[in-house]
């Protein structure tokens, strides 16, 4: 059974994105159009400018993930205004890694910086107080499909709470002690500002239903490869769609293994 | 319906295991915690563990085995729980009934006993699944899993505020109509990590945590699961506590400490009475987050005057259970139900000496009497702040 909720506006202001050969959404809409040769080059290591120095300086790698997308998508907006959802698969195991060493030394010395950094939570944590947002601010995993799991709960803060709200999902290139289980072979991340009124130029509009049927793949090989390579490039079939201003519905898988749900979205002329 | 009602619950803490022995410790002032004895750990520190977590899950759960789980797989056992993830599949299909968990550190532990016998070469054991074990989403699915539930799944990962945040996010997706029923909770294990890292911060009390004590010098942590099930008024049993108002905030202040005035922690509890449609007064009780570090207490003592004034009685109950982080907002609603349907307003166990900078009511004895509404405070690292608000429906 699926639920329409066609009837509820919900629109796609801006998409920050950052992964192989995807500096900004300018580039990665011109190759899902075809119009530009998919290269998977490695981005350069990212700073992020709305942190103070300190906590620049501290930033943990899932910080700076989230936050080279999040400063993308909120370029001509009030960011301490939106309610946030973050949504990663697995946070920053490298931190997980290094906290796990130290546990095995005789001192057991964790540094305080990596402790409260472990939290799932620490690049909203750290995004509210940059951009100085009080508003309700989470942090989700679902896997394979948070970045699905994150879309309804994003759809729920701005249908609900009236919020205009910014999706982060991010995953890490997973470190080498958990190699084996290619969750992330790549480093990816998108951004994707949401609000219920349309603005001067939404990207699209959006319809959002609980529906399992199989999942949308993307049009070309390198493109499908790059969407399997992370769960937060499981957006990229909705990105083709939208770039390529392709109306109609697109499935995203959504849910527990092997009981799976599924995330129709419907894109609608805004 | 916009107040979703709480029609099942259950709740196993370092109290026992199931509802009746939380009820029974607040009755009789029985604490939990103990002197800690968890694993290698040798930090001179006090903890809530919950008995039974050494035998392994059923063999058809193998893959998720882990202390985290046992505890899922224990408290699901209680308050004839497993029955009524029957009842959800029958009355709504389980693709219609959604899964929120809250956890902070989840399986944790697994990953530490995984680097204990890693190789020279890096290598670790082939016992560790990663995936079904340690990865945040695993209570979720594990909870998901057994009960066979295969609507929305997700957790919630907000460090001590996880757990309340789920019902928050579900009374939402209830009205977005994503699903027809909810199944939200917190499941948090001891690791050596909290242990560990709380003590890096000095933020853990060498004896029992004492809340909005004078002498207060940290948190007793603690581990805990509990589940409640939501559904839409039409729905529920008669008499339902309902879920009146939630009110979500961010401190945008720093990482690890509170805002010292408590301002996101106020906006909380006030974003849940508006929500509510109540009064400050309204509210008989209010289960603090109270965790009893000298920061923590001060910054909420501060919110819950800027809200309430001085009157509204309220209790930590850290004391009892400990900080069981990634649960305390599902353990603390529990308690917080059991407190309206009791009508019982229990003490802030372990507080011996009320810190006189501290002007909040604070409960130093329990105490019968009529709860109609009652708030519960769950706030995290990361300036993450949410409160809940429970009672009869209007």
């Amino acid at each position: 059974m699926s639920t329409p909720l066609a009837d509820r506006p919900l629109y796609l202001q801006a998409v920050g994105i950052a992964g192989p050969g995807m500096p900004d959404w300018p580039t990665a809409a011109a190759i899902l159009r075809g119009e530009q040769a998919y290269e998977a080059s490695v981005l350069p290591p990212y700073r992020p400018n709305l942190l103070p120095p300190n906590e620049r300086r501290r930033a943990s790698r899932a910080v700076c993930a989230a936050f080279q997308v999040a400063e993308q998508a909120v370029q001509d907006c009030d960011a301490s205004q939106l309610a946030t959802v973050f949504s990663s698969a697995d946070g920053d195991q490298y931190i997980t890694e290094r906290i796990c060493r130290a546990l095995n030394t005789p001192e057991r010395m964790l540094s305080p910086t990596d402790f409260h950094h472990s939290v799932h939570n620490a690049p909203a944590g750290n995004w509210s107080i940059a951009a100085g947002a009080q508003g309700p601010a989470t942090a989700v995993a679902a896997w394979h499909w948070g970045f699905a799991a994150a879309l309804a709960e994003a759809a729920c803060m701005v249908w609900v709470e009236q919020r205009a709200t910014l999706l982060i999902a991010y995953d890490l290139q997973t470190p080498e002690f958990l190699r084996p289980l290619s969750l992330a072979q790549q480093p990816f991340a998108v951004a994707l500002r949401l609000s219920g009124s349309a603005g001067a130029s939404p990207l699209a509009r959006l319809g959002l239903a609980m529906h399992a049927a199989p999942e949308t793949r993307c049009s070309s090989g390198p493109l499908e490869a790059l969407r399997l390579c992370n769960p937060a490039a499981r957006c990229l079939p909705m990105l083709q769609a939208i770039a390529t201003e392709t109306l109609g519905e697109i499935q995203l898988d959504c849910g527990a293994d092997p009981v799976r749900s599924g995330l129709r979205i419907t894109l609608a002329n805004p | 319906m916009t107040q979703p009602r709480i029609s099942h619950t259950t709740a196993t803490s370092a109290l026992g295991h199931g509802l009746a022995a939380q009820r029974e410790a607040l009755l009789t002032g029985r604490s939990g915690l103990k002197p800690q004895a968890f694993d290698d750990c040798r930090l001179d520190c006090w903890v809530g563990e919950v008995s039974g977590l050494d035998r392994p899950l059923p063999d058809a759960w193998r893959p998720w085995d882990c202390r985290n789980n046992r505890l899922a797989w224990l408290a699901l056992q209680q308050d004839d729980f497993l029955a009524q993830a029957h009842r959800l599949r029958g009355r709504y299909g389980a693709a219609r009934v959604g899964v929120f968990i809250g956890t902070s550190t989840g399986g944790m532990h697994s990953g530490e006993l995984a680097f204990r016998e890693m190789t020279p070469a890096g290598a670790l054991p082939d016992w560790f699944d990663y995936r079904h074990t340690q990865s945040i989403s695993s209570p979720a699915e594990f909870t998901a899993s057994v009960l066979q539930l295969s609507g929305l799944t997700l957790a919630i990962s907000t460090a001590c505020s996880s757990s309340a945040k789920v019902f928050a996010a579900a009374s939402r997706a209830l009205q977005a109509g994503f699903c027809d029923a909810a199944l939200v909770g917190g499941v948090d294990s001891l690791c050596l990590t909290t242990l560990h890292g709380f003590n890096t911060l000095q933020l853990l009390a060498r004896e029992v945590c004492r809340p909005a004590d004078v002498d207060r010098n940290g948190i007793s942590i603690g581990e805990a699961a509990g589940f409640a099930i939501l559904e839409h008024a039409a729905a529920a049993p008669a008499g339902a506590p309902a879920l009146l108002g939630y009110g979500e905030s961010s401190d945008a202040h720093h990482m690890s400490s509170p805002h010292p005035q408590g301002r996101g922690a106020a906006a909380a509890m006030l974003l849940a009475l508006q929500r509510g449609g109540l009064r400050p007064e309204d509210v008989d009780y209010i289960n603090l987050h109270g965790t009893g570090t000298q920061a923590n207490d001060a910054a909420e003592d501060q919110g819950v005057i800027a809200v309430f004034g001085r009157q509204t009685p309220c209790s930590s109950t850290k004391g009892w259970t400990g900080h069981t982080l990634g649960a305390a907002g599902i353990i603390e609603a529990t308690l917080a139900l059991q407190c309206i349907e009791a009508g019982l307003l229990p003490c802030s166990l372990q507080t011996r000496n009320p810190d006189p900078a501290l002007h909040a009511a604070v409960l130093l004895e329990t105490r019968r009497a009529p709860v109609r509404h009652a708030l519960s405070n769950s706030f995290g690292f990361g300036g993450s702040n949410c409160s809940l608000l429970f009672g009869a429906a209007a």
